[in-house]
């Protein structure tokens, strides 16, 4: 081959930046950046007002001498039965979760049914059934609701979902009964993060469903609902600072989103965050990394580092062998303004972990 | 977990980047081709276990990140014709044309759908008779098998609603064409696992000889990267140019020869253009004449032009040293930059807007950079 001398400077062109999308995007759901961008561009501009800006996953209001803790979440999730649970049950679990990220005793739900024309009524049973067999478990009351009915709904594959469509809305109310303040805010250099199991079941499971992903092993999602151990903690005095749930974007959105609240580093140790075989295969085959997976059964405390041990144990009563500590908060880098979260491995080596832009995608190769 | 525990052994891993330490004895300037191996290298950070005076440079080997503009513009016009169900791999969803994405279009009402397979467009074909079902079929040597099969089974099935988009490209070319560039200062290579374990690597040894540089066919797990760089350096130290075989678990010198004839029924090699370093004589496949029929160019009357005029002085590349704003991106492509040296890294060039081909995807090298920084590569966006 002849030298190219001019190679580098061949009839190369490169893309303009992309505007701001003047369409919502399936990422600006995904719990990475587009939607950040979404809550602090549109969201919180709007709305603007002290409690709002707490942005946790629960409001905490003072209601004369009673604070409660306040939260809302929808579920459209398809399909609407996956190993391990259904929209029903998750819709009960994920707004008792966010009730317990607050620190609160969750108690009422209301639940709000979108249901598309055609819809079979022993479907919709079945979700309700299963609505109150989590509420049963979870010990929170549904005490008011909204149906409404809509035309056939345009499926993922542009098709008219004949009747399959179902989506739900719930909102909670907790009852704080300690003076703490669970909050970003609160969190101190030196404190540690516990996680209460593995990661990635619920995103894989959910993953492996819609793309028809076999495993020796099926992946059964983690939907559970997680007040109890949190009360327990509270109960028994350990001061949590601050929890979280994982859902989306997972356990590093989750962190970052409390970092840079916080504007600390959170410094999370690659080897001790467990992760399942089958979910990390399943990762690998897809080129998704399990700490960016949606997770609905899974937490994080962020407690102060002389009480881990008395934490642990009580933990390990609700997740026998499985809750550990992740993580640790530590000051920021000098050269760095806003907090941050790196993450070391098993080689020593430390890097910045990043939000997603929106939902994971699979890469090529 | 078999065939990745063992690869991730941190212990291991030290002991190779001793043994590294242990025999470099000058600078040396190593890059790695395929996008995989440099997700790997960033994510464990296997550079900061290096010698300082061993560079790691980042070559053009995502498919995602060299697929040329103009083609992302006809997939995005193809997936916006009312009759077309758009089939890709989920990381081109995000790649930009001019100025928008296969999920803009989607959002604006094209059916685009994610696959895993071009067999899965092939089923997506066979279940909607009534409409056009075009595959974009990007990558290198590693999804073209694939694709060939695709087409053989569309054949098989006598569908005459399926097509594909072909834009696959060649490894070889673009590694020659980087050898002969006047300031190329590529001294060995690590070649990419996948693409050999379908290729072999018989065209490797006369690329090693004919421009006398040593080439490691590696792996994709840190341990692998750390033993390729290793066989690596130590051909370099010894002044020999051979190829040699790191990831013997998976690559056959003679490759995969039931793709390869799979790959040869249905591909002829063509001239293609990738995006941030030009046209590269014969480093693309496209269909054979006689699976015209399964050419989506023979299907459609796709947009061949260039974007609008006033675009134009926005979307050339300033490949200069002295650049001050805008994507040095085929600078980083060959390996000339490292993308924390460009000015608009983290920027205004960020993954969710990038401003060149190696932050679309996220094999890219400069998005790599930005999803797995150190401390010391921190980009703007995190310390603003």
């Amino acid at each position: 081959m002849q030298d190219n001398p001019e190679f580098n400077t061949p009839d190369f062109n490169c893309p303009l930046p992309l505007h701001s999308t003047d369409h919502i995007l399936m990422g600006h759901g995904g719990g990475g950046k587009l939607m950040q961008q979404l809550i602090e561009g549109l969201f919180l501009p709007n709305f603007n007002n002290p409690l709002l800006n707490q942005r946790h996953d629960s409001t905490v209001i003072n209601l004369g001498d009673t604070r409660i803790a306040f939260t809302t979440d929808s579920y459209v999730i398809q399909p609407l039965f996956f190993p391990g649970g259904d929209i029903g049950s998750l819709a009960v679990n994920g707004t008792v979760n966010d009730l317990a990220m607050g620190g609160s005793r969750p108690s009422y739900l209301s639940v709000g049914l979108i249901i598309e024309e055609g819809f079979p009524i022993a479907t919709l049973e079945k979700i309700i059934q299963s609505m109150q067999a989590a509420a049963d478990h979870a010990k929170v009351q549904i005490v008011t609701g909204d149906t409404k009915v809509i035309d056939k709904v345009i499926n993922r594959n542009h098709e008219k979902s004949h009747g399959s469509s179902l989506f739900i809305n719930t909102a909670g109310i907790g009852i704080v009964e300690h003076k703490m303040t669970l909050a970003p805010r609160s969190i101190q250099i030196g404190d540690v993060i516990l996680l209460n199991g593995d990661l990635g079941r619920h995103g894989m499971a959910i993953m492996a469903l819609r793309e028809g992903l076999q495993f020796d092993s099926p992946i059964v999602s983690d939907c559970a609902p997680l007040a109890e151990p949190i009360l327990a903690l509270l109960e028994q005095g350990i001061p949590i600072h601050c929890l979280r749930d994982l859902t989306r974007g997972g356990l590093a959105s989750a962190a970052i989103e409390l970092a840079e609240a916080a504007n600390v580093e959170i410094e999370l140790t690659d080897d001790a965050i467990p992760v399942h075989d089958t979910v990390r295969g399943a990762c690998e085959i897809l080129g998704l990394d399990p700490i960016y997976v949606a997770n609905e059964g899974r937490f994080i405390a962020i407690v102060p580092p002389d009480t881990v041990e008395a934490a642990l144990s009580i933990l390990h009563q609700f997740f026998p062998q499985q809750a550990c500590v992740i993580g640790q908060v530590r000051s920021k880098a000098p050269n760095i303004d806003r907090g941050y979260v790196t993450i070391r491995n098993s080689l020593g080596v430390k890097r910045i972990l990043t939000l997603l832009t929106g939902d994971p995608l699979p890469r090529i190769c | 977990m078999k065939y990745l525990d063992e690869y991730r052994n941190a212990s291991a891993i030290q002991q190779y980047a001793q043994a590294i330490a242990d025999i470099t004895t000058q600078p040396w300037t190593i890059m790695e081709i395929c996008g995989g191996q440099t997700h790997t290298i960033l994510k464990f950070g296997l550079e900061q276990l290096l010698p300082t005076h061993l560079t790691i440079i980042h070559g053009p080997g995502c498919p995602v990140c060299v697929t040329a503009i103009e083609t992302i513009e006809q997939a995005l016009w193809l997936a916006a014709q009312p009759p077309v169900i758009f089939c890709s791999f989920g990381d081109m969803l995000r790649v930009p044309g001019y100025d928008r994405d296969l999920l803009t279009l989607k959002a604006q009402g094209g059916d685009v759908r994610t696959v895993y397979s071009p067999l899965d467009a092939v089923k997506i074909a066979q279940a909607n008779p009534d409409r056009e079902v075009v595959f974009f079929a990007v990558g290198f040597e590693t999804t073209a098998p694939a694709t060939a099969l695709a087409v053989h089974l569309a054949q098989q099935q006598q569908l005459t609603n399926f097509s594909m988009l072909v834009a696959h490209v060649l490894v070889p070319p673009a590694m020659e064409q980087l050898l002969a560039a006047q300031n190329c200062q590529i001294q060995g290579f690590l070649a990419a696992g996948h693409v050999c374990t379908v290729m072999g690597y018989g065209e490797y040894e006369t690329i090693a000889s004919r421009y006398r540089v040593p080439i490691v066919v590696t792996g994709f797990e840190p341990l692998d990267i750390m033993q390729g760089i290793y066989h690596c350096v130590q051909q370099l130290e010894a002044g020999t140019a051979q190829v040699e075989n790191q990831y013997a678990r998976s690559v056959q010198p003679q490759g995969n020869l039931t793709a390869q004839s799979f790959m040869q029924q249905v591909f002829e090699v063509c001239d293609r253009s990738w995006r941030g370093l030009g046209t590269i004589p014969n480093s693309g496949l496209r269909l054979k004449p006689s699976y015209a029929q399964f050419d989506t160019a023979q299907r459609f009357a796709l947009p061949t032009g260039k974007p609008p005029s006033d675009t134009l002085e926005n979307v050339q590349e300033n490949v200069n040293d002295n650049a001050n704003s805008t994507c040095i991106s085929g600078l980083i492509l060959q390996g000339l930059r490292k993308p924390y040296q460009c000015s608009v890294f983290g920027t205004k060039c960020t993954p969710e807007h990038p401003l060149g081909a190696p932050m679309v995807s996220s094999e890219g090298a400069c998005a790599a950079y930005y999803h797995y920084q150190s401390l010391t590569h921190s980009h703007p966006s995190t310390s603003s």
